[in-house]
């Protein structure tokens, strides 16, 4: 006796639906879905009708279900939106120039049009380079760092309001859980915004469509749509540490499956004391983008990857800002801290 | 690099291994014995001082207890708890130096009867402690946890909190309190017994089926710690103490916290992680041994001999994921290992936290959860994720069956949904609010309507916070809750009740009073 889907009752279903555990045909699978992601869109306002925005698309799956279904809704619900489709290319021989071929692919599919920036145009390094030079520990902080700026960049060369990310729920637990470890609690408050609230030149405001779209459901929902997408782990990021947090969420998927909206509930719901220590957003000094220190987090890394000090930027290092922004030489002591440890 | 004649300019990193014969880190004569961290080497004696004067200095930097107080001691048989009992032994006796000034009671509640052991081994294991809590010579009283089928209504009432004692108040009290010559009054009082009578046979299965009727060890353990709190204070109102002490270490309380966040109670966390928690009212549940990581503690009761009992609990020997409880501690103390400073940066994480306050009158109890207490978090915000949930029911559920699946209608339907502002306005358990209603007028019924079965599950958890509902959800059936707590959810809805029909009236929001 085939199992009717739970919400027509007329089809069969074809799929179980892991947020919630119930029956669904295709369609009304599909429905439900850009349904959740309409109201998630339409709840926390995000976009003005007639806005520019940008898609961060980096050929993995959440990037090529977020331009379509955007893409979709738009039609549907006539946002009134321009999308256009923002890449970054890292410079990950192996991985990213694979997926970038996605990207331009998904740019014929759905006529939009794409820019693509790179690390090498910007910054002058490759993640190649990088990691030869700071090895496989701490290299995920370069790319996500630099990333971000260069997705900035990007969205002002292309002239666009807003940026909007593939970040899932699941991308948004393990913010949760990894800021609780690390003890970040500046970022434990705004991880779980929907959007970030910066104002002002050279920033523009991010926000996260797919927020509470489990990524079980958005691979479900490629795989039925027939989407492709390059769904292969960056060969750099096992040694990450959200690799823990990601491993622990995914066994409590496994224990209780509404376990990562219950984390994001909970991340949604903190409330700092009174007298904690926020830091105070500036801008940078040497290159104008926003920061909490004197000099933003990327001078910081470029100038230790210039220097041959891979490690300045990791760990703490607001003691040596002044010396930086002066252009002073460091001591000995100081140098030999910074320097990358031989393996 | 490797040259016979090579200078090295450098001055070469030494490696400090720490080795039985390094020297005590503070004293620097007497060899150490115990290695707390990388680099903490204590002897005998400075680690006893040190860990004597934690105690002391969790509780006089928070001037939570004055002199004179009644205060229970919830020992569990644990080696906190008996660590902690061995401590208030230590800060009263005679020649302590700056006694502790408050009177003490020990609690201990038997859970054998909802672990599963048999009568035979509660027998002997409160006798056990019977012995130990006797040689303190403080007054004890052994309760075990049928009496929550008992409990008054009064248990999830919050009682009104006495005064907030301004800090000053504390030097006051105690000055006065040194100056009538307080002293005399605190020698161990004769031993009170409270008698502690055979439980009955039936009592015993109530309870084992109201644990039972959660289907998950999760929901479970969630189930089993709440009534634990309920006999304590209980227990604490009945006896006339006003504070009552918890064991939880540092440890235990980093993996509280990651648990907490895993079953979503963010908004309660500075409550379940946090030094005093308030939330009864008038009794003040205070933790003095949140500084001490396990490892300490497990290095004090076998250096000093605290005597402790090992009690099985429901998740003893289960595997890594039967519960969501026993995978955060199996993966707190696994990342531990690698990274030595996980347990104290999630302590310190947990110390920067704190509860919102939304209504500032306590007794206002539309605001509280009906089982933890704690205030409410399931204001349905239109952008949260609560709000994201309720539409993904609503969107997986029977809509009126037969109707045309076109896209315009569901154009129609979308708006309308979203407009479902009412946080809890389910009328069946699986939630289908108002499309519910819609399936019935237009003679579909459908399944949704149908599943009558639960209609007191959703009455509850509309008087539950967040993961309070999702232990209920894993309930078959919430009849077998003690009673306490659902004549006091009925009590509520009537009151909620007769607001809804005079709200227009009223003039403030929130002066409900009880």
């Amino acid at each position: 006796m085939p199992v009717l889907c739970s919400s027509c009752a007329e089809k069969r279903a074809v799929l179980k639906r892991p947020k919630t555990g119930h029956s669904l045909c295709k369609d009304c699978f599909f429905w439900a879905f850009e349904e959740e992601v309409h109201q998630t869109i339409v709840a926390a306002k995000l976009f003005k009708h007639g806005e520019i925005v940008g898609i961060a698309a980096s050929g993995g799956k959440d990037s090529t279900v977020l331009a379509h279904v955007m893409k979709l809704l738009n039609e549907r619900y006539d946002y009134g939106l321009e999308l256009m489709l923002l890449s970054v290319d890292e410079g990950i021989t192996g991985y990213r120039d694979d997926s970038l071929e996605t990207v331009k692919r998904n740019q014929q599919q759905y006529e939009l049009p794409l820019k693509i920036v790179s690390y090498e145009e910007l910054y002058g390094w490759t993640m190649d380079a990088i990691v030869k030079q700071v090895g496989l520990k701490n290299n995920c902080t370069f790319c996500g760092v630099f990333r971000r700026q260069a997705l900035d960049r990007g969205a002002i060369m292309l002239k666009v309001d807003k940026i909007c990310t593939g970040h899932n729920a699941d991308d948004v637990a393990e913010t949760v859980l990894m800021n609780v470890l690390r003890g970040d609690i500046a970022r434990l408050r705004r991880c779980t915004a929907i959007s970030t609230s910066s104002e002002g030149d050279g920033v523009v405001p991010r926000c996260k469509p797919l927020k509470y779209a489990y990524e079980k459901e958005i691979v479900l929902y490629a795989y039925f749509k027939k989407l492709d997408y390059f769904s292969t782990e960056c060969i750099y990021s096992p040694n990450a540490y959200r690799g823990y947090a990601r491993t622990f969420l995914k066994d409590l998927e496994s224990v209780r499956p509404s376990s990562i909206i219950d984390v994001i509930h909970s991340g949604e719901n903190l409330s700092v004391r009174d007298g904690v220590k926020m830091p105070v957003q500036g801008t940078c000094n040497r290159c104008g983008y926003i920061s909490s220190q004197a000099l933003c987090k990327s001078c910081v890394l470029l100038e230790g990857l210039n220097r041959g000090l891979p490690k300045l930027g990791i760990g703490k290092h607001h003691r040596l800002h002044g010396k930086i922004l002066s252009q002073q030489p460091l001591t000995e002591k100081e140098e030999r801290k910074l320097k990358a440890v031989d393996f | 690099m490797c040259q016979v004649d090579e200078d090295y300019h450098d001055q070469l990193e030494h490696a400090d291994a720490p080795s039985v014969s390094k020297k005590c880190a503070k004293c620097k004569e007497a060899t150490a014995a115990v290695v707390i961290r990388a680099g903490d080497t204590y002897c005998r004696d400075c680690f006893r001082e040190y860990f004597i004067h934690k105690f002391r200095a969790m509780l006089g930097k928070n001037r939570i207890i004055f002199p004179g107080e009644k205060v229970l001691l919830a020992v569990s048989g644990g080696p906190s708890s008996c660590s902690m009992l061995s401590q208030v032994q230590e800060g009263l006796s005679q020649n302590a130096h700056k006694k502790l000034r408050f009177l003490p009671g020990i609690v201990y509640i038997d859970e054998g009867g909802a672990v599963g052991q048999s009568v035979e081994e509660r027998r002997r294991t409160v006798a056990e402690l019977r012995a130990l809590f006797r040689a303190t010579g403080f007054p004890f009283h052994i309760v075990s946890l049928e009496q929550v089928l008992d409990l008054p209504g009064s248990v999830v009432t919050v009682a009104p909190s006495p005064s907030e004692q301004p800090a000053s108040a504390y030097k006051a009290a105690v000055d006065h309190f040194i100056q009538n010559d307080g002293g005399s009054r605190l020698t161990p009082q004769d031993e009170q017994e409270a008698s502690h009578p055979d439980v009955q046979e039936s009592h015993t299965q109530s309870l084992q089926q109201l644990i039972g009727s959660a289907k998950t060890l999760t929901a479970r353990e969630d189930l089993l710690s709440t009534l634990r709190h309920h006999v304590l204070v209980h227990t604490a109102r009945t006896e006339g103490y006003s504070k009552v002490m918890l064991g939880d270490n540092c440890t235990r309380l980093a993996v509280k916290l990651l648990t907490s966040i895993s079953l979503g109670r963010g908004a309660q966390l500075a409550q379940d992680t946090g030094f005093s928690d308030s939330r009864y009212g008038d009794i003040i549940l205070v933790r003095p041994m949140r500084d001490y990581s396990a490892k300490e503690i497990a290095y004090y009761n076998r250096m000093f001999t605290v005597p402790s009992v090992f009690i099985p609990g429901l998740d003893t020997m289960v595997t890594d994921k039967a519960s969501i409880q026993r995978l955060t501690e199996s993966f707190v103390t696994k990342l531990q290992v690698g990274f030595p400073s996980t347990v104290s940066t999630i302590y310190r994480t947990s110390e920067k936290l704190q509860t919102v306050c939304r209504s500032s009158s306590t007794a206002d109890l539309f605001d509280r959860c009906l089982l933890c207490m704690c205030t409410l978090d399931t204001a349905v915000e239109d952008a949260s994720a609560f709000k994201a949930t309720q539409i993904s029911e609503q969107l997986s559920q029977t809509k009126s069956p037969g109707a045309p699946r076109t896209e315009t209608q569901r154009q129609i339907q979308a708006p309308a949904e979203s407009e479902s502002t009412a946080p809890t306005g389910q009328c069946c358990s699986s939630g289908g609010g108002e499309d519910c209603g819609r399936a019935a007028a237009a003679g579909g019924g459908g399944g949704c309507c149908s599943s009558a079965k639960l209609p007191e599950t959703t009455n509850l958890k509309s008087l539950m916070c967040y993961s309070c509902q999702l232990t209920i959800k894993d309930m078959t059936s919430v009849e077998r809750l003690p009673q306490y707590i659902l004549s006091e959810a009925q009590r509520r809805q009537r009151r909620s009740q007769m607001r809804e029909e005079i709200s227009e009236f009223l003039l403030d929001e929130g002066d409900g009073g009880d």
